[in-house]
Order: C-alpha cells, then structure tokens, then sequence
C-alpha cells in the first residue's frame, strides 16, 4: 500500500513536470517584452535636432553655391533656326557637307581645364524603343552577332542583304558635327588643340566595348555594311588614330551612353593641352562647325558648351539653392517649435 | 486472379458507386469469405481503413498546386501581367524578367504546400501503420495486423487503453455486463469517459466471443459526420431485428478505457468513420480590415488606369506634336512608324506592366505571413496560458486576428463562460421545508476568501481546533463526522493552484450536511421497515439515482494525458493517505458518530471512498455527492442496474429498467428503476422547475402547500443565483408500465424519425409525478470576471449576457460580475404577448431618448441596462419590432437576456451585427453557444468542463473569461494597429516608388522607359524593402501592454473606423505622391542639362527612393527593439551590397539596361551624397513635422499613453492610479435618479 502511495506521488510529479509542456517560453522576445527605445515625436526633444540639421544644410548650401557660382559656363546655339545666323545656310537638310562658322568672345581667362561639350535638345535618348534597340553582344566583339545581329536592332540590323555593324537605332543616329576651335591670335587663326582622349567612361572604353579580336580591324567588318546614316564604317571613325576606332571609338562610346533627359549635353573634347592647360585666355574665337546632324525636323536644338568643371560637377545652382532653402526652413522650424513647445508642454517635462 | 472485361469492371464500379450512395448498409462478415478474392468480398465496395489526407501525389504535384493556386485572383493578375509582356508591342521588360515576381511567389507558395502535405503523408503513414487486432478464421483467433488493412465487415479487438482503428459495432465486452468505456477526447475534447454497450442478444458473450458464429446482417445507414448518432439494427437470419445507436458504437479515434478487452464489428472504415468526416479543413474568414483593403486595392486599380490613361494620352499627343520622324523614333521592320493613336493604344498597356505593382501584389502574402507572426505571438502570450489546464489560447482562424481590435459588442454565455461551471451544492427544500445548509455556507464563504486560502482546513472529523469555519455551539459535532470518507487533512494544493483552493477539489464534492435534515433522514431511516417510504429517503434516492454519474474506482484511475486542473493532483493525494489510514480505525471514528446507520458497514465491501464521480454535467456530479454526504453513496452504475449504499449501511440493488434522457426540449431525465424491496416500478424524474411544475399530478391540498412552498424556495434560490432543479417521483404500475415498453421498444428500434418517437414515450411516461423537493446548487464566477468586463466596459465595448437561466438567477449574477451596477437603471422587459411588448418597449425607448436627451444628465455616466427574458425576445426579434429593439438596446451600456434557447442567442447576435454594423464577439463554453459563437464576427470558445463543441466551432480558444482581457484589449489593439499601419504603409511604399517610373514618362515621351534596371527594380520590391514592413506587422508596439491593460479607454481607437479609414488611406496615398515627386524632381533638377546617362540617374533615384521608404517606416515605428534595428539597418546594407555586387559583375548580362560600374561611380561622387540626403529630408519633413506636430499640440491618448509608458514604473502606476480615480470621482458625481430595481442580496458577498 504504502509502495502505491509512492507511486502516487511520483505520478504527481510527472503530472507538474508534464503541465510545464505546453507553457509558452517565458523570454522578453516570446512576451514582446524586448528592450526598445521608444522615440518620441514631439516639440520638445526634435528643436535642438532640428537647428544642427538646419546650420549644416546652410552650411553645405553656402558651399555648394559659391562651387557653383564660380563655374564658368558658355552656352551657344547653332543650330541655325534664326536666318541671321551663319548656320542657318546649313539647317537646311538637303546641304551637304555644309560648314558654318560661329564667332565668340571671351572677355576675361576661362578657368581651365575647359570641358568642351554639344547639346542636342527636345532629343529623347531615353525613348524606351531606342534604347533597346543595340545589341551588347556585338559591341562586345561577339564575332557571331556580326553576321546576324539581335533582332532588338530590328530595323536597323540589316540593309536587307548583309548585317549592319554596329547595329541599332542608337549606333545609326550617332551625332556627327564635328568642330574645330579657332583662336585669334595676332590677327591669324590658331587653332586650338582638342583632347578627345578619355572622355568615355573608363568601364566602357576597357570593358563594355570591345573591338573583334582581328588586326586589321577592318576584316572583322568584312561582309557587313556601315549603318545608314554613317558617312565611313565603324573600323574609320577616326582616321587620326587607329586606337580609336571600331567600338572604342570615344565619341561613339560617349553617344552610346543613352542620356537621361531630352535636353542633355555631351562631352566632345577637352581642352587642356599646351597653352590652354590652365583654360581658354580673352579673346577672340571662332568655332567651325561641320554642320551635319538634322535638328529641325524634330524641333530640336544644337548648342555647344564650354564650361569648367569642380568637385560638384558642372554648374548647377539648384542644390545649393535647396540646401540654403530647407536649412533655413529647418531653422525656423525649430522656432515654430519652441513656441508650440513653449505653450504645449507635456506634463512630465516639467 | 482472372481476367475481367472493361465492361465487367465498369459495372462493378457502377454497382460500387450504387451500394456507397445508398441510404441504407447491408454488411456481413467477412468471416466465410476469408481467402476469397477480391471480386468475391461481399463488402468490397466500401472503403478500407487506410486513410489519405494527403492533397497532392509526387507526379501531379505541380500541376495541381498550380491549378490551386490559380484560384486566387491576385496570381491570375500576375500572369496576365507576364503574359502580356511576351507580346511584343506592349512589352516593357524582357518577357523573361517579367516572369520573376510571378516564380518568386508561386514557388514560395508551392514550398509550404509541399511541406505540409509531407506532414500529412507522414502522419498518414504513421496511423495507418498502427497495430491492432483483427479476428483471422485461418488463425482462429485475432492476429495482430495493421490499420490499414482493417475492412468494412472484420472483427477488431481493441484492448485497454488502445485507439479504437475504425468505428465499430460494439458486439463483445471483458466486462460481464457487456460495458465498456471509451474516452473521446481525441474527438470532442471531452474527457469524460462514455459508456458504450455491447449490442445485447446478437452474440453469446460467454466465456469468449467466437465471431465466426456471427451471423447476422448489420444493416446502418449512410455514413455521416454526426458523432452523437448513428441509427442502426441488426437482422438475425430468424428476422428479427434489433436497433441500437451511438451507445454502441466505438468510434475511431477513441480510447478504450476501464475494460480489458472488447470486439467488434468494423462498419464504416478509413475516411467513412465519423471522426474522418469530422475533420474539416480550418475556416475561411474575412476581417473586416481585409474587405476595407479590398475596396482601397480597387482604388488603386483606378489609379492604375488613370495613370496609365494619362500615359496612352501623353503618348499619343507626343508622338502627334512631333512634325516628322525624328532619329530616335525606330520605326518597325517595314520601316514604318506605327500611327500616334495605335501606338497610345499599345502604352496603356506597356503603361500597366510598368506600373502594376501599384496593385500590391505582394501585400496578400505580406498579410499572410503577418498573420502568422502575431498568432505566434498570442499563442506564446504566458498570460494567456491556463497554468491548470496547461492549456494555451488557440488560434483556429488564422487570419482575423486584427478583428480583435475592434470589437464594439461582447456577447457572453452565463454557465461556464462567467462562472465556472464547477457546481456545489447549496440549499435544497423537501416535501416544502427549506433546508439551508448554514454550515455549508459558511465554509464556501471561509474557502472562497482568497486570504484565507491558506489556511483552508478541510476536515470533517469532530476537532473543533482543526475546522478552519467555526460553529457556535458543540452539539453540531455529530452532524458532520458521519461522513466515512474524509479523512482529508488540510491539503494545500502546490504552487499556483493556491487560490484555487475554492474552486477545485474538496469544495466541489464535500457537502455539509444539514443538521435538521439528517435527523430528519435518521427518523426516516429508523422507521425504514414500514411499506410507506419516506418522502426524505426518496429525495434522496432521486439525487442519487436519477442522473448518468459514470462511478469509477479512484485507485483504478485512468491516467489522463493531462490533469484537469489539480483536482487529480489533489485526488492522488487522498488516495495516498487512505492507504495509510486502515480502514478499522475509520470504524472505530465512525461508532463515534453516534449514528447506528453507519454501523452496519461491511468490511467486504468496495471502500466508498475511493468512488469518484464521472458526470457529463457537473451539476450531476454535485448531487450525486450530496447525496453522498447524506449517507445515500452511489456504489455503482451499469445500464441496467444502480448500485446504492444507505444510511444504514445497506446496499441495494436498483435494476434500471429505462432512463429517459436529458434533452434540451423537454428540461428534464427520468431514471425508471424497480425498488428492490417493494418491487415497485419507481420513476424518479429531475428537471427545470417550469418543466416540472406543470407535469405535477392533480393537487390536493397538502400537496399543494409542498409545491407553493417549493415553488417560493425556488424563487429564492434564484434570487441567490444558485441553480435550481425540482425532483418528483412516480410509482408506475405494472400495467402501464408493460403497455409504455412496447412501445418504447417500438421507437428504439425505428430507423426512421427515431428521435421523436423516443421523446415522445419519454413525455408519455413523464406525467402526473409528485413533487419531493427542489435543490440549489451554486455555480461560482470565475476569477477576475468582474474585473474584465469592467474592463471591457471601459474599452467602449457593450457586454450583453445571454442565459439560459431565470431572469432572478442571472440579475444576481449580473450583479456579481458588474454587469448591472448598482447605481444603473435597470429596465425590465418581460412580458406576455406582442401587443403589450410593443407598448412596452415603446415607452421604455421614448423614455430613455427623453433620459438621454436631458441635459442634467449630460455629464453623468450613469448607464441604462436591460434584462429582457427569452418570451419576451421571441416578440423583440420579431421583424416589427426588431428595429425599436435595437435602438433601445443601443442606448443601454448592458443587455442581459434571459432563458434564452440557442438558437435565439444567434439571432440576437447576427440581429446586432446586421443592423448595427458594428464588430461583434461571443464567447461561450457550451454545445448551446455553438451557433452564436459562428454567427459573430468572432466567436471565442471557452475549453471549460462542457467539452469541446465551443471549441471546436470557435475562431479562438481560451480557458479562462479573463483571458478575454488581455486577447481583446492588448493583443487585440496590438494586431490591428500593426497590421491596419502596415497595410497603409504597404500601399504607399508601392505608390511613392512607382510614381518615379510615372514622372519619368513625362521626360521621356510616355514610352515606357524605366531609368531604374529591371532586377533592381524587382529586387526593391522583392526583398530590399519587403522585410521592414512584415516585421513592422509583427512587432511594433505603440503602448505596452500594461498600459493598454491599464487604460482600456485606448482600446476605442480601433473601434468603428479605428486608424484604417478612408482618410488615412488617402493621407498617405498623397503623401506617396508628395513623396515621389520629391524623389524625383530634387535629382532631376540637380542633374538638368548635364551629361547624365539614363542609368546614372536612375541609381540615385532607387537610393533615394529607399531611404525615403525605410526612413518613413522608421518614423511609423514606435518602439525600437534589437530586431528592428537588424532589419532595419540590414535592409539597407542589402539593397547596396546587392547593388554593388550586381553592379561589378553585370557587364552585359542584361542586354537593354547596363548597370555596370554606375553605383561604384556615383558613390565615388560627393554630389550622390549631398543628393540623397537633401531629398530625402524635403520627402519626409512634412510627415515628420506633422507627427511632431499633432504629438505636441493634439496628442491624442495614444501618444500619451506612450508619453507615460516612458516612465519608470513606479511612476507610471502612480499616474494610472491617478487616471482611475479621476474616473471614479467623475462616477461619484453621478446624479442618482432611480434607485436600482433590483432586491439587495445577501450573497453578493460570497461570490
């Protein structure tokens, strides 16, 4: 009996040991019981925030501007929409290899290294068709796409007869005025050395693009056509340099880089070279122009544009402006704030 | 095994298909056709025992997963998208990137199917591999075997504490008298054991069953879900037939308990068993936040296809306005460009592939998994968790959990739902003396103070120094030490169970007895010899006889897989020292007494005090031990014969001829027995007293003294809130009770309308009965009842009660458990018929507008409740008056609704939730609170001492009333804030990051373009910014939970509209414009007229755009845990290592987009930086400035709960105690206009 009893107790035992079985973890994680901060929104504790953030931004703003307000920047069109100007001779799509002139003056030294780009504007780069239409594998030297392009390039892949190389809208519509930049000097002409070295990225000279791996180049082309509205083939694009040429062409690589914006400019050379290192002295110039991109027919505009560059970049006001703009809102904010917090104190900030 | 023709089997399939659809089953053993083959089974066509629950097969599993999933519209919506990329003109991605999201999803989706079903073919293999015993002819004898090769027609052995393999006929018990008991618990919860019967006259049982002398035809009905019936008879090859039902099937699933051994017959197998057609999948519900979300979701598809109309538009009057074709314009293959109009035609589609995640997707599956998250997290709630049950709460819908948030009206069940359902008797009136048991009281009063707990003594021997109540005088000693089982010391209960000391063991079961009483029964029992039996000793003999009390052995105790609270522990406790008490001592204690009835015990016989009682009910188990404490010891129960111990020690032997059974129509049971001394037919009848009272047999005088005196102490149980029930007797003579089996045995064995037919005898036999008397038994309201649902009061929810008791019983209660308060106006409705119920209800609603409307009552809280029976509800819910009710109920803080059926509880609550549209709950524990539990919007089920069938119905479980507190009010306002925030914030993350690709299209000719690559694009949505807003549903929380419990007044917020409304919505939607704007113009501006490439520009923007994202989410959070700031911060560490890997190693792997190098050369440069954190100050700041804002100005409780949250505690509570006494003095001022209705009680205290 007393051997029962015993057994009764451990059944006891069993039974509390078996009534913890389904008790739920009793951690901080299983009871949300976790340690949190608890942030608080209110007057009182986001003032002292919000005048550090408002000085900074003034501050940052007050730099970006002066950066800014000290690139220069000299914009010209020519695309000659206005019958005054020398290119409007050229505006008209049925002149060939037309040449036109543009003439400027620099009052006061341009701050070299000057950055020498063209503008095309109302030009859409970013429509989606357009910018499908290459094909990476050809520009990547895939001697395969050569002969039958993706069909992405469609309608530009083939003449109808052979494969176009390279492919694509994109490649097809390559800008093509080139310029020549003239200083008066003496009252003769200099002309003005232009770097076109490196302007591409660096990924897309060393990476992206690759020419065919056949010396000479020009046999990689062979049994391909030049696209449409290309005046050489590819593997001629600068006869000056044979580096330069094919798919690593820089001007080619810099238009295949598809802008962003329908108004975009595009860096055509450098000038840093020999006497113009340290930037483009007063002067007369004059810039010729081998007008023979179409514009007009779209409604577009071509301009060319000088400017220097700094740390931000090109010249743009705007974030500056914006920086000084919240960080002052951010200041006054914070005494909004002092007010609110001055007439709705929480009972426990007392 | 011969060959068959097609058309052979198709007919056989046909004649399958036949004999499984038809009504009625013919089966026969399969004994004489053991060895035969297949086509020779008689019982072929029925399904074997193997299961499959399995809803995929390894071939067909990705189709039909796929087919499934096909179901939801939202997958559908992403195929189309897929589809229409792969057509070439609209296309705005590559087809095959389209496809990702799409893959992600369904695939995600097909894993957890597929691991599930692995679950459940395991678990299938598993119980079909189970052993058990079928009867082998070859063998003569039961060979062990397994489930699965168990068929309809075999003879299954099922031994002591196996599972029973398939529902069997029970034909054959170890027991002599053909009993077994099963427990059901695996079925119905109900831990109960059930007795079941062998079918009697189909088999001889002795010494062992020979199945091969089975013989007969089992012909039973369809199979059916319905695990308390089953019709069936048997045929004997000489035609007679004999019925049975539910009493003699064992159902699959069960446990086989008490009994060796028992055999029987397999008639229905595998998925045919009850139990099988009982497991249905888990409910569907709708919250009421998910149908709002519907109708934002068409919102958004609005606003996709007005986007995507201004897209189309933008086109065509783009492509209209160029004058010719520009060199960027590529014309198709024919060197044609497509007509402006044809071409906006095809970007309204190009547009909707651009924007679709404006629909969010994702969002159903985000819900999902949040779900998931904040059901772990209520299930883990320890404060949820029921330390005696070892019960946690369970979520069986899972995906309503944000409706706790809302909850506007609470609908509660009285008897085990606000009380215990743990019954002890209180009171009883014999013959119309009232017998009040003041020792008793007394002693549940000392039990019932929690302080006293402690030193709960429990001892019935003559030690006045050990009884922990104390009498007055010293004559009473005799009265109660003739007990001769309670030897108890005082056993506290271990560890937690302390102040449940009043609810759990001894209390329930030890009666005291009363002391004019027992000398009443002494004088009866002195006297027992005489033909004329004492009304006393007949009260008595119905307490005890009259109910369904199983009686098992205490030392032969079954093991339960869990205890029931720590009864059992306790009753382990007394078991050990019974044994070491020898029983001659306890003779010697009992000559003490003074009593000679007690004298003549046995030794021999079974010691008493190891019965214990197993009842359905618990008021049963409460009489039959009252009965006890009077010395009337129910010894044992079988179908036919009931085994009682006097007073005096004898032991007498009732045979059961018939016992009616209780059923919710009629309000009573009957026990028909034969007295074995005078041998006459007795019918002892108990039930509610108004399905007594006018059963009684014509009246004379003194008779009706008894019953207006019964009748007056039944008015006063009542009114005490205990519990009544009238007992009467009726002697049967032979000759009715001859002509009444006929036709009794007539009804058993119908297979038709049997039910009726079996009540209708039940009422034939049930009429001219004589009173003896009427008992009160009290069932105590559970812990912190009150508690909660003035808590839940306080949270702006209105409580109404809905019983089955009287009006009395259940205001009292009301009373008790703070429904009703005192100073309230109490309206009282009950009336007779529908005219005077009109009227009524009409002044009582004018003149509660005119109470409301007065403005001397404006500033007072004093509330108007009303208690309303159930005959006067019937005309209420009428479809005249049903609107003038609902108004009237609406203006009163409580409703209480008396005797009411089951069915009118779920008209009243579907009647609230209809016409009100407000959020409704009920809760209940009952088979009766079934149908309000699945007419509310949620139904919560109490896993009390009714079973299961609450539970099971239920879209939450709980164990406790006062769980209600914490799963409303905390875990409630937790889940709908949470997910209600997430869901708002999901809609505007997808809007403020797609409107950048939508102001692109205005700089780049509406074509379609996207400045952001394709996998990036995918990736953000996918995985940089999926994370966040999940954990966001699962973990922020806004105010602790001690404050929510605290201050049950935040609770409102999530009422009605609660924080996800229309305004909300669209606050946000226009702060995700504001937002993407923002995100776009600031680099737009910054990079205007530069030489940027399209890809440049996007990666600022997508860097932005997440900054912007995460950091929004960060001002939404409200508290800031180690995994906030993991995924957080991981989030965004993601995003740039999966960027900067991409972008190192994608040189032209995706041909039209070419990342490559552009986020290493972006960060390379300051202006990146100085981009990103301006833009994403101007995107935030007006959010930012309006949180701090309405914080500092307006906070609204919310915040202020948070602001106090932020104390340390002890300040906090002083705070809270301060919040609580401005109410309370905010209650004192109270103007009192009518003093309550109600009469005071003098048990108020005590409960």
């Amino acid at each position: 009996m007393g051997k029962e009893g015993g057994c009764g107790q451990n059944k006891t035992m069993v039974k509390q040991e078996q009534e913890l079985a389904n008790r739920p973890d009793n951690t901080a994680f299983t009871q949300q019981r976790l340690p949190a901060w608890q942030p608080m929104l209110s007057a009182g504790i986001v003032i002292p925030g919000f005048v550090i953030i408002g000085l900074a931004f003034i501050g940052i703003g007050v730099a970006l501007f002066i950066t800014s307000k000290n690139i220069q920047v000299m914009e010209m069109d020519y695309t000659g929409f206005e019958p005054d100007s020398d290119c409007f001779k050229c505006s008209n799509p049925e002149e060939k290899n037309c040449v036109c002139q543009l003439d400027f003056n620099i009052s006061s030294r341009f701050e070299g290294p000057v950055f020498f780009y063209y503008g095309l504007s109302n030009y859409f780069q970013n429509y989606r068709r357009y910018g499908v239409s290459k094909d990476d594998a050809q520009l990547s030297g895939d001697l395969d796409n050569f002969k039958s392009p993706s069909d992405t390039c469609s309608p530009y892949d083939t003449d109808g007869i052979k494969p176009i190389v390279p492919c694509g809208s994109i490649a097809n519509s390559m800008f093509n005025d080139t310029f020549l930049l003239y200083r008066e000097v003496n009252g003769t002409n200099e002309l003005v050395p232009l770097d076109g070295k490196g302007i591409a990225w660096w990924t897309d000279y060393n990476v992206k693009y690759r020419n065919p791996n056949v010396t000479p180049l020009k046999e990689a082309f062979e049994g391909t056509v030049k696209p449409l509205f290309w005046p050489r083939p590819a593997y001629e694009l600068d006869t000056s340099d044979p580096n330069n040429n094919g798919f690593i062409n820089q001007d080619f690589l810099v238009w295949m880089r598809r802008a962003a914006l329908p108004d975009f400019r595009k860096l055509y050379r450098r000038i840093a070279q020999g006497d113009y290192a340290r930037g483009l002295p007063a002067g007369n110039y004059s810039l010729k122009i081998a007008y023979n991109y179409p514009v007009l027919s779209f409604q577009g505009r071509k301009k060319v544009v000088f400017s220097n560059v700094s740390w931000m970049g090109g010249r743009n006001d705007f974030l500056g402006i914006a920086y000084l703009v919240i960080g002052s809102m951010c200041v006054f904010m914070s005494i909004v704030m002092l007010i609110v917090y001055a007439k709705f104190k929480f009972p426990e900030e007392d | 095994m011969t060959l068959k023709s097609p058309l052979d089997r198709v007919r056989d399939a046909l004649r399958g298909q036949r004999a499984r659809e038809k009504d009625i089953r013919n089966l026969v053993s399969n004994l004489p056709y053991e060895g035969l083959g297949k086509t020779k089974q008689p019982n072929r066509y029925f399904p074997g025992n193997a299961i499959k629950t399995t809803k995929y097969t390894l071939l067909l599993f990705i189709p039909m997963n796929l087919f499934e999933q096909f179901h939801r519209l939202a997958n559908i919506y992403f195929v189309c998208l897929a589809i229409l990329n792969f057509v070439p003109v609209v296309n705005a991605f590559q087809p095959e990137v389209a496809l990702i999201p799409i893959c992600v999803i369904l695939s995600l989706a097909a894993l957890k199917a597929a691991w599930e079903d692995f679950r459940r073919y395991r678990s299938d293999r598993k119980l079909n591999n189970t052993p058990c015993f079928i009867y082998s002819r070859k063998d003569k004898r039961f060979t062990k075997s397994r489930w699965k090769d168990v068929r309809v027609g075999d003879f299954v052995k099922v031994v002591c504490n196996e599972i029973v393999p398939a529902d069997l006929l029970l034909l054959h018990s170890s027991d002599p008298s053909g009993v077994c008991h099963i427990e059901t618990s695996n079925l119905d919860g109900e831990t109960n054991l059930k007795q079941r019967r062998a079918m009697s006259g189909i088999c001889i049982s002795d010494p062992e069953f020979k199945p091969e002398s089975f013989n007969t035809v089992v012909v039973c009905e369809k199979p059916n879900n319905n695990l308390n019936h089953f019709k069936c008879y048997v045929e004997k090859p000489d035609k007679d037939k004999v019925g049975t039902g539910i009493e003699s099937l064992l159902l699959r699933g069960c446990k086989m308990r008490n009994t060796h051994h028992a055999v029987g017959f397999v008639v229905y197998a595998g998925h045919e068993t009850k139990s099988m057609l009982n497991n249905n999948a888990p409910r569907y519900k709708r919250s009421k936040l998910e149908r709002k979300l519907n109708t934002d979701v068409i919102f958004c598809v609005i606003l996709l296809l007005s986007m995507c109309l201004v897209g189309a538009l933008g086109h065509f009057l783009w492509l209209q306005a160029l004058p010719s074709g520009p060199p960027y314009l590529v014309p198709d293959s024919n060197g044609h460009l497509d007509s402006p109009s044809l071409s906006g035609f095809y970007m309204f589609f190009t547009m909707i592939i651009l924007l679709q995640i404006l629909i969010p997707i994702s969002l159903y599956v985000s819900i999902e998994l949040v779900k998931i998250g904040q059901i772990y997290f209520i299930t883990n709630d320890i404060d949820l968790h029921d330390d005696e049950t070892d019960r946690r709460v369970q979520c069986k819908t899972l995906n309503i959990t944000e409706d706790l948030g809302q909850i506007e009206y609470v609908f509660s069940d009285k008897t085990g739902t606000l009380t215990e359902n743990k019954m002890v008797f209180r009171r009883c009136s014999i013959m119309g003396t009232e017998y009040p048991h003041k020792e008793n009281a007394i002693r549940l009063a000392v039990l019932g103070e929690p302080e006293s707990g402690e030193d709960v003594i429990f001892n019935q021997r003559p030690q006045p120094p050990l009884t922990g109540w104390s009498l007055d005088t010293e004559d009473i000693t005799p009265d109660c030490t003739q007990h001769h089982h309670d030897n108890r010391h005082r056993s506290k209960v271990k560890g937690n169970a302390q102040s449940d000391v009043a609810f759990s063991s001894p209390l329930e079961t030890e009666v005291i007895p009363d002391r004019k009483l027992l000398q009443q029964i002494s004088r009866a029992g002195n006297c027992s010899g005489s033909q004329e039996i004492d009304p006393y000793l007949d009260f008595f003999l119905g307490l005890a006889i009259c109910n369904t009390v199983a009686v098992s052995m205490a030392t032969a105790q079954r093991q339960r897989r869990k205890p029931k609270r720590s009864r059992s522990i306790l009753e382990d406790l007394v078991v050990e020292e019974d044994h070491f008490n020898p029983p001659v001592k306890k003779e010697d204690f009992e000559d003490t007494t003074g009593l000679q009835m007690c004298s003549l015990h046995a030794p021999s016989d079974t010691n008493s005090d190891n019965l214990s009682y197993e009842a359905e009910s618990p008021d049963e188990a409460a009489l039959v031990y009252a009965a006890k404490a009077y010395g009337f010891t129910l010894l044992n129960r079988t179908p036919d014969s009931v085994t009682l111990r006097l007073p005096s020690g004898e032991d007498l032997v009732f045979e059961v001829l018939d016992t009616l059974t209780f059923d919710s129509n009629r309000k009573r049971m009957s026990v028909l027995v034969r007295h074995p001394i005078t041998r006459e037919y007795v019918l002892y009848t108990k039930g509610a007293d108004y399905a007594i009272m006018e059963l009684l047999e014509h009246l004379s005088g003194k008779q009706k003294n008894i019953a207006a005196g019964t009748q007056h102490h039944l008015d006063c149980y009542a009114k005490d809130g205990l519990r009544t029930l009238c007992f009467t007797k009726k002697v049967v003579s032979y000759k009715e009770y001859e002509s009444w089996s006929v036709n009794r045995q007539r009804a058993l064995a119908a297979i038709d309308h049997r039910e009726e037919l079996v009540m209708d005898t039940a009422v034939q036999l049930e009429t001219g009965l004589s009173l003896l008397g009427a008992t009160g038994i009290e069932d105590r309201l559970q812990e912190s009842v009150p508690d909660t649902i003035v808590a839940l009061r306080e949270a702006g929810i209105q409580v109404w009660v809905l019983t089955g008791d009287k009006p009395e019983t259940a205001v009292n209660i009301g009373y008790a458990c703070r429904l009703l308060e005192e100073e309230d106006l109490v309206i009282n409705m009950s009336c007779k018929n529908k005219l005077v119920c009109t009227s009524i209800l009409d002044c009582t609603l004018e003149e509660v507008r005119r109470y409301s409307e007065d403005p001397r009552n404006v500033d007072t809280t004093q509330g108007i409740s009303l208690v309303i029976d159930g005959c006067t509800l019937t005309m209420a819910l009428s479809s005249d008056l049903q609107d003038r009710f609902v108004d009237l109920a609406k203006r009163c803080r409580s409703v209480l609704c008396c005797r009411v059926t089951p069915l009118q509880k779920s008209r009243v609550v579907k009647m609230v939730r209809e016409k009100l549209k407000v959020m409704t709950l009920a809760v209940g524990d009952g088979a009766n609170d079934v149908s309000m539990i699945q007419a509310a919007d949620i139904g919560i089920g109490l896993s009390g001492q009714e079973g299961m069938q609450a539970v099971m119905a239920s879209d939450f479980a709980i164990s406790r009333f006062k769980h209600l507190n914490k799963l409303i009010l905390v875990h409630g306002h937790w889940c709908y804030t949470r997910l209600a925030n997430m869901i708002i914030y999901f809609f505007y993350k997808n809007v403020a990051y797609v409107n950048l690709l939508f102001w692109y299209q205005f700089f780049c000719g509406f074509s379609g373009t996207t400045m952001i690559d394709y996998w990036l694009m995918i990736f953000f949505n996918l995985f940089f910014t999926s994370v966040p807003p999940i954990m966001f549903g699962i973990m922020d929380r806004d105010v602790s939970a001690e404050m929510l419990l605290g201050v049950p007044e935040l609770y409102r917020m999530g009422q009605g509209a609660g924080e996800y409304t229309f305004s909300t919505f669209w606050v946000s939607m226009l702060d995700a414009f504001y937002q993407s704007l923002v995100c776009f113009f600031i680099p737009y501006l910054a990079y205007q007229d530069s030489d940027i490439d399209v890809f440049t520009f996007g990666t600022p923007l997508n860097t932005i755009s997440l900054f912007t994202i995460i950091l929004h989410l960060s001002i939404e959070i409200k508290a800031w845990t180690v995994v906030h700031w993991v995924i957080m911060l991981g989030s965004v560490a993601l995003y740039f290592i999966v960027t900067l890997v991409y972008s190192a190693i994608c040189v032209s792997c995706n041909p039209p987009s070419n990342p490559y190098w552009i986020l290493q050369s972006q960060m390379a440069d300051p202006m990146f930086y100085l981009l990103c954190i301006i833009t994403t100050v101007v995107a935030l700041m007006p959010r930012y400035m309006f949180h701090v804002l309405k914080n500092s100005i307006a906070p609204s409780p919310l915040v202020q709960a948070r602001h106090l949250d932020r104390l340390d505690p002890s300040t906090r509570d002083e705070w809270m105690k301060e919040w609580k006494s401005f109410r309370s003095t905010s209650q004192v001022k109270r103007s009192r206009l009518s003093p309550p209705t109600s009469p005071t009680m003098e048990t108020l205290a005590d409960i």
